[in-house]
């Protein structure tokens, strides 16, 4: 148990100042802007906005400012803020259909509506590090092409209408959103509770806990059905104005895995479905998303759970980061008293031990 | 009713160009405009909105996560109220839509504001999104599947 204690204020102090000596570095080299964080370590900033559950791409940078680059940090900066802030509501749900594409990609058919496009991607670089970039470069502008005005329709509707692919479980009249950051988890927990408490896991976790999915811990044969990246629209309903008000767009990233046939007595086998959806550009974080969101349906597709990524009180209960580093961190804080008395009970144990033990001839001496 | 619905159509067009543009950018293009008498209705005020997604992209709804959004409420002397809302948490941003709203909604300054406000930001808009469209497009790939060989 961590007690509070007294004393140290001075030494706090100095520290926090030392702390932001070495948050700025050295001197000489100038210091980075938001700006230049928000445009050159974007990636960052899309895992921050995501994680820390906040749409703000300012505040995300300056929180991996003052954070040093520490991403867990910074989303716990980040999240810390958000309850600094009223709620005026929550908005209509965005259409990921309309999505101003920039990047779309389906590993299951070559040819799709719309086309494939690949997008700012690291997929097909050689990853060998490229020493131009560490002497400042003036990348080449953009290749241009004529844009095709034809919709990009959801590979997942595409399939859905030859009725190959489960449909999306569509939310009874009058059912209300389930809200984590409202009401205190209860378990078992509804898709929506696990896809809000998935879109703002930690990626690293999520990350292992899909690939554990693929070796067989809750195997569920999944192919990227699509990945999309973009800009979609979002609008809130605002009671004053009276109708569904415009608030511009966010960029999001899209996951639909299409996953291992379900079916039965009474309906035909079709494709079973895992969906990811993440702030920015998370191609990983998604693609992880999708894969525990499929194997944490296994008890509603009447399959075998056993496997950790399947098990939905585990994963929900260490998915987020930080209510994980405020566990684990807070062993950094004094325990004085708490050790106190381990440390008495274990002297207590350490001499019933050493009397137990004792030779027998002392023992007869000592009678 | 359909006069209502006419001008509430016209007002969510004109605040969905104006969320895309930044606060100096409408300021400037106010600035073209002699405008009437308006005060604060309502001062900008910061706050969050849950965003919704759906469940496989058309399902059910779900809370994605919250985004920073401001707004404001002005009302022209000639008694229009008008209504501001952006992402982000530019206070100024949102008066100046809620000014904007004010005078789409007025008979004297309809026509103004949708000539010398909304429609070159509308304009400018589309040349941004049309230059990404034409960039994401040359990223177009055509895969073809190897036939693969006997033996």
């Amino acid at each position: 148990m961590y007690v509070a204690v007294k004393g140290g204020e001075r030494a706090i102090e100095n520290a926090h100042r030392l702390l932001a000596h070495a948050r700025r570095g050295d001197q000489n080299v100038p210091e980075l802007t938001l700006d230049q964080i928000s445009e050159q370590l974007g990636l960052a900033v899309d895992r921050v906005m995501s994680e820390g559950s906040l749409y703000d791409r300012e505040l995300a940078a300056l929180a991996i400012k003052q954070a040093r680059g520490d991403l867990i940090e910074a989303i716990f900066l980040v999240r810390a803020f958000r309850a600094t802030l009223p709620r005026f509501g929550a908005s209509e749900p965005v259409d990921t259909g309309t999505m101003r594409v920039q990047r779309r990609v389906s590993s299951t058919f070559k040819d799709i509506p719309g086309g494939q496009i690949l997008g700012p991607t690291f997929d097909y670089t050689h990853r060998l590090l490229d020493p131009t970039l560490a002497e400042g470069s003036a990348p080449e502008a953009p290749a241009m092409a004529e844009a095709s005005t034809a919709p990009t329709p959801r590979v997942t509707d595409i399939l859905g209408r030859d009725g190959l692919i489960e449909s999306s479980p569509q939310a009874e009249d009058g059912a209300s959103v389930g809200d984590l950051t409202r009401e205190p988890l209860n378990f078992p927990a509804d898709r929506d509770l696990r896809l809000q408490n998935l879109a703002r896991g930690d990626e690293g976790f999520l990350l292992a806990m899909g690939y554990s999915t693929q070796r067989g811990y809750g195997r569920n044969h999944p192919f990227a059905g699509e990945i999309r990246f973009g800009e979609v629209e979002v609008e809130v309903f605002a009671e004053d104005v009276g109708f569904a008000v415009p608030l511009g767009s966010i960029a999001l990233t899209e996951c639909q895995m299409v996953n291992q046939f379900k079916g039965s007595a009474t309906e035909a086998p079709c494709f079973t479905r895992g969906y990811g959806l993440a702030f920015g550009q998370s191609e990983r974080k998604t693609m992880s998303m999708a894969l525990v969101d499929r194997a944490l349906r296994a008890r509603e597709l009447g399959e075998e759970a056993a496997a950790p990524a399947q098990d939905e009180e585990f994963v929900m209960s260490h998915s987020d980061n930080v209510q994980a580093t405020g566990f684990v961190e807070h062993l950094k804080l004094p325990h004085y008293v708490d050790f106190q008395s381990e440390l008495g009970l274990l002297r207590k144990l350490r001499q019933e031990f050493a009397d137990a033990h004792a030779p027998d001839a002392m023992k007869e001496a000592a009678e | 009713m359909t006069e209502n619905n006419n001008q509430q159509a016209q007002r969510k067009a004109a605040m969905a160009v104006l969320a895309h543009a930044e606060a100096d950018e409408i300021a400037a293009r106010l600035r073209t405009i002699a405008l009437p008498g308006h005060q604060d209705l309502r001062a900008p005020e910061n706050g969050l909105v849950m965003l919704r997604g759906r469940v496989g992209g058309d399902g059910a709804p779900f809370n994605l996560g919250e985004a920073t959004v401001s707004r404001a409420a002005v009302r022209l002397a000639s008694g229009e109220v008008g209504f501001g809302y952006t992402l982000g948490r530019d206070g100024e941003k949102a008066r100046l839509i809620a000014l904007c709203d004010a005078l789409v909604q007025s008979r004297d300054f309809g026509a103004a504001v949708e000539r010398d406000v909304i429609a070159p930001l509308r304009e400018q808009l589309m040349v941004r999104r049309k230059q990404a469209a034409a960039e994401t497009a040359a990223t177009k790939v055509d895969f073809y599947t190897m036939v693969r060989g006997e033996g």
